[in-house]
């Protein structure tokens, strides 16, 4: 038999050959279906959080600026003249961007479902005009301090309120859920790195003589942890397809069920390309943390190997 | 250290021991040079797999130096390592296939791990395992050969990437004495194209078997020079 000078003695590597190196047990193994459940997880909570921040920035948009001017007076005829009184002086500022009397026939409509149909009698429950205003630029408490000066002094039943401050702690409530998502998110993916490193670990104990083998024919470090890399980067894409499509597809059924609650403030937390783009990235994120999990494994236990 | 310039493997008062036992191998110095063939002798527990492991860079010694291909392996840091232990062919006393793999596989294995490619794999590989009478199961699964079977797996695998020393511990010891000879006039090719090989055996009848080989002979993990093969340079192009 002739035997050539085969072996070139350095920058060694395996070709895809390397998959075969390790017995595969992906589909029957955990790993797959512990990844998709994390990524579906890891999905759904950054979707959630996704939502609420749409929600909250919507939701600022929509009333920065914005400020409600009740006139509470009982008198039909006095209240109806203050509020056209306001309108008015509102209307010569400017620094207002719009004004806007809400029609008596919408004010009873919101009221309805409180008072029934008092709300239509405007001889039963006096309610106050309301008119919404929208300031260029954010309200301010100089600005709502000079303004209210001004309009009491020719609507003496004027009461202004600043629409950010009412919906305070909504936000305050919205800005925690939103770290409570970031925190699942953050858990989740700790939760992925223990998983992977101890499934790597696991593969390592399992196929110990294999790497022995290899080890002692002259593969390096670098070699050996490129086949674990490659095998559980595998698991992680199938494990990460699959709970990216039961993600979006909780997201998605979640999504309907909301939006038929008809909330306009709800409606703010539609995702859109961008929202999509991020979730697209959690699977690529995973398997990029299950990769290098494996590989930061399996050459720090090498390295306990001559 | 002392020892030619020449020498492909040099131990100079090299011991070693496991843990905090009594030494297995003590002062051990002696001196391989390029295209030698060695039997390394002993009784059981001699320390003959312990010296193999040596060689084979599985083990560093507890004390001594080493020194192989020119370089001072005792202060070559890890990552220095795979290139040295590519030039050496190893047929472990327990073969040590992957089970996993076919035959044709295992024997590639030390190709691929050299990072040839797949095309220049296939011609080598089937000559090797039509040379040890095996191209029929190229494609069975260790646990479907026999003993003698899966050691002809080993001995091809050891040899495929013709290694510069080839370190073999008991390599005829499942095979019939028919093949024992193949084998070792298989060493005994490489051995004329100038590989360095190291037999570990407690065969005397293999001994004869090589009439140009130098022997080491090792008692309770000391080393004697029968042939005197330890001290002097050995004929060359044996």
């Amino acid at each position: 038999m002739a035997l050539d000078p085969l072996v070139r003695r350095t920058a060694p590597r395996f070709g895809s050959e390397s998959a075969r190196m390790l017995p595969q047990t992906r589909i029957a193994g955990p790993m797959p279906w512990v990844m998709a459940i994390m990524i579906a997880l890891t999905v759904m909570a950054a979707g959630a959080g996704l939502a609420l921040n749409n929600v909250a920035t919507n939701a600022r948009d929509e009333i920065s600026g914005g400020i409600t001017v009740q006139v509470v007076e009982g008198a039909p005829a006095s209240r109806e003249r203050q509020a056209r009184a306001a309108v008015s002086l509102l209307r010569a500022r400017d620094d207002v961007a719009s004004v806007r009397r809400v029609p008596d026939e919408e004010l009873a409509d919101l009221l309805e479902p409180w008072l029934g149909e008092a709300a239509n009698d405007a001889d039963a429950v006096p309610t106050p005009a309301l008119i919404d205003v929208r300031l260029s630029g954010p309200v301010t408490a100089p600005r709502l301090r000079e303004l209210r000066a001004q309009l009491l002094a020719q609507v003496p039943a004027a009461r202004l309120d600043a629409q950010a401050g009412w919906l305070a702690p909504v936000f305050e409530a919205l800005r925690s859920l939103q770290y409570l998502a970031i925190g699942l998110v953050l858990l989740l993916a700790a939760t992925s790195v223990a998983a992977v490193w101890l499934a790597a670990r696991s593969a390592l104990g399992t196929n110990r003589d294999t790497i022995e083998v290899i080890h002692h024919l002259g593969g390096t470090d670098g070699q050996i942890a490129r086949i674990f890399q490659r095998s559980i980067g595998i698991d992680a894409a199938l494990g990460g397809l699959a709970g990216l499509m039961l993600g979006i597809g909780a997201i998605f059924v979640l999504g309907q069920q909301f939006a038929a609650l008809g909330s306009g403030l709800v409606a703010g937390g539609t995702l859109d390309w961008r929202d999509w783009l991020a979730i697209a990235a959690v699977p690529v994120a995973g398997i990029v943390l299950a990769v290098l999990t494996a590989r930061f494994t399996v050459i720090a236990a090498l390295r306990r190997m001559l | 250290m002392s020892g030619s310039e020449d020498s492909i493997v040099q131990f100079d008062n090299v011991g070693l021991r496991y843990g905090t036992d009594r030494e297995v191998l003590s002062d051990i110095s002696f001196t391989l040079y390029p295209g030698s063939f060695y039997f390394l002798t002993g009784a059981s527990g001699a320390g003959k797999t312990s010296m193999l492991k040596l060689l084979y860079l599985a083990q560093r010694p507890t004390r001594g130096a080493i020194r192989m291909f020119g370089h001072d392996l005792i202060t070559q840091p890890r990552h220095a390592l795979p290139e040295f232990r590519r030039r050496i062919g190893t047929v472990f006393q327990d073969f040590r296939l992957i089970p996993h793999l076919s035959a044709f596989d295992n024997v590639a294995l030390p190709l691929r791990v050299s990072g040839i490619s797949e095309s220049d794999i296939q011609k080598p590989v089937s000559d090797m395992l039509d040379w040890v009478g095996l191209d029929h199961r190229r494609d069975a699964r260790p646990a479907t050969l026999s003993g003698g079977e899966q050691q002809r797996v080993a001995i091809a695998r050891a040899v495929i990437a013709r290694p510069e020393i080839l370190v073999a511990d008991e390599p005829t010891g499942n095979v019939d004495p028919d093949m024992a000879v193949k084998l070792l006039r298989l060493f005994e090719a490489l051995n004329r194209l100038g590989t360095t090989v190291v037999v570990a055996t407690h065969d005397v009848q293999l001994l004869r078997k090589v009439p140009d080989s130098l022997i080491m002979r090792l008692d309770k993990g000391a080393l004697s020079d029968p042939t005197g093969a330890l001290r002097y340079p050995p004929r060359r192009g044996m």
